[in-house]
């Protein structure tokens, strides 16, 4: 039984705001903070957006393209480290906007970035159980920085959703998880702002689990590198993906069509699987791709995608290129203004 | 206002109108009595696609206290393809608005009550244009 992505929506804000701005207010220089990110924008929501309202928007684009009746979705996940409620599921409002009816599996994940592809996951295993016939998984952040923090040059908002059913446009051959205790980045209860382990998110965080994750899934299915046409990993900055992309034995041209941090910064939830949909926009039939995820805490979550002909026959556009040129410029005020950050 | 808010929430966070199948009228927000058929009123609940376009517009300089983060914000008056007419925020700076622009549905925050309160969520209208 073949079962794999059977559509997917995404969503980007509009407004974004350039790395000169953000080190104009906190007088860093611009030209060292974009050669050490690799970063030059980054995403910011409007002032009456949110990760439901990022969610719906993804969601509703996935259903649409799926052509398939909103009520024969059977469970919800939406993965987020910025639900708008600490207690009150992001999910029941994406079904009820969705009209899904009430009949559905459901909860909201949190597992840094990588909660989406956790939700992605769980309804693989519930369409391939038979308890569902479509399962929806969302991935979408409007993540927090605190000002003048090093993460105020990345933390950006978009999400992606994906429709996880049989006779898919791209079927998920194999996944794998590789989980431990890692505190590189965290946030207590009641804390508006995340904290991390600076240096320490590196290589015993993303290095450790992205290439424990990748290798794992490429020893369980006899795969190496060459075999995937494209690749994605998280993407908290551009130099990370780039170098455990060498790491693994992928090249820039793999990975390139799904890097989209430079232009949009770190979605968080959205980070990977935005870079997913960027791929399966270009993909054609038969290319397989890896995905890797990040989660600090700490997780990545591996996935190995085969495209299949029913692609051909899907609607893609507009792509996800497309709504990351869509930019409008805003200032640190309006900026600050936008993200709530301004105490009255 | 909560339990008002959620006995709204459907026709709220999408654009669910009635249709009166008598006289192939659209409404919305919808009715439960046709104001043409009456008594031959043969309503139902349709979801309506959430594409219009702009019939007229207003331009809101001088906010309540709980929009006043979003001012200068434009009110529109939209015409959905169905010729159902909507009164609605349409999200975008108000130097890009004009008369016959294509919009679309979005959905938003209308606001919430205070910091510990419930957010209310629901439909807007984007520039077309806007992916």
């Amino acid at each position: 039984m073949k079962v794999g992505i059977v559509s997917y929506g995404t969503y980007i804000p509009i407004y974004r705001i350039k790395v000169e701005e953000i080190a104009r207010v906190w007088g860093e220089s611009a030209e060292a903070i974009k050669s050490g990110l690799g970063i030059y924008q980054k995403s910011v929501p409007d002032v009456d957006e949110d990760t439901a309202t990022i969610s719906v928007e993804a969601a509703r684009e996935a259903v649409y393209r799926a052509n398939i009746d909103p009520k024969d979705i059977g469970a919800i996940y939406v993965g987020s480290e910025s639900h708008p409620y600490a207690v009150k599921p992001t999910a029941t409002i994406v079904g009820e906007a969705l009209g899904v009816g009430n009949d559905f599996f459901s909860a909201d994940l949190e597992f840094a970035c990588k909660a989406g592809t956790a939700g992605m996951q769980m309804c693989i295993g519930f369409v391939k159980s038979g308890m569902i016939r479509y399962g929806l998984a969302i991935g979408a952040d409007t993540s927090q920085s605190k000002p003048g923090d090093a993460l105020e040059y990345s933390a950006a908002a978009g999400g992606a959703a994906f429709v996880i059913g049989k006779d898919p446009i791209a079927v998920i051959e194999e996944t794998y998880s590789f989980t431990s205790d890692t505190p590189d980045f965290w946030r207590r209860e009641l804390q508006p702002y995340p904290s991390h382990g600076g240096r320490f998110t590196g290589l015993p965080a993303y290095f450790r689990h992205v290439t424990s994750a990748a290798r794992g899934l490429m020893e369980k299915t006899g795969l190496n590198a060459q075999d995937f046409d494209y690749a994605v990993f998280h993407q908290p900055n551009a130099k990370f993906p780039v170098r455990v992309a060498k790491m693994l034995g992928f090249t820039n041209e793999q990975i390139k069509p799904g890097l989209l941090v430079p232009y949009i910064g770190n979605t968080y939830s959205g980070s990977s699987i935005l870079g997913l949909a960027a791929i399966l926009d270009v993909a054609k039939p038969g290319d397989r791709i890896l995905l890797v995820s990040f989660g600090s805490g700490a997780g990545s979550d591996a996935f190995s995608i085969i495209v299949t002909d029913t692609i051909e026959n899907f609607e893609r556009n507009p792509s996800v290129w497309d709504k990351i040129e869509k930019g409008v410029f805003i200032d640190y005020g309006m900026y600050l203004k936008h993200r709530g950050k301004i105490r009255m | 206002m909560l339990p008002r808010f959620w006995r709204k929430i459907k026709y709220r966070y999408d654009l669910v109108g009635s249709y009166c199948e008598n006289c192939q009228s659209f409404f919305y927000p919808p009715r439960n009595l046709c104001p043409h058929c009456r008594r031959r009123s043969k309503i139902k609940e349709v979801p309506f696609n959430g594409k219009g376009k702009v019939l007229s517009y207003t331009v809101v300089h001088d906010a309540p206290e709980e929009y006043k983060d979003e001012k200068p914000y434009v009110i529109a008056l939209i015409e959905l393809e169905n010729g159902v007419k909507v009164l609605s925020q349409l999200v975008c700076d108000p130097k890009e608005v004009e008369i016959g622009m294509e919009v679309k549905k979005a959905f938003r925050k209308y606001g919430e009550d205070g910091a510990s309160g419930i957010i209310y969520y629901g439909t807007k209208f984007v520039p077309a244009s806007h992916f």
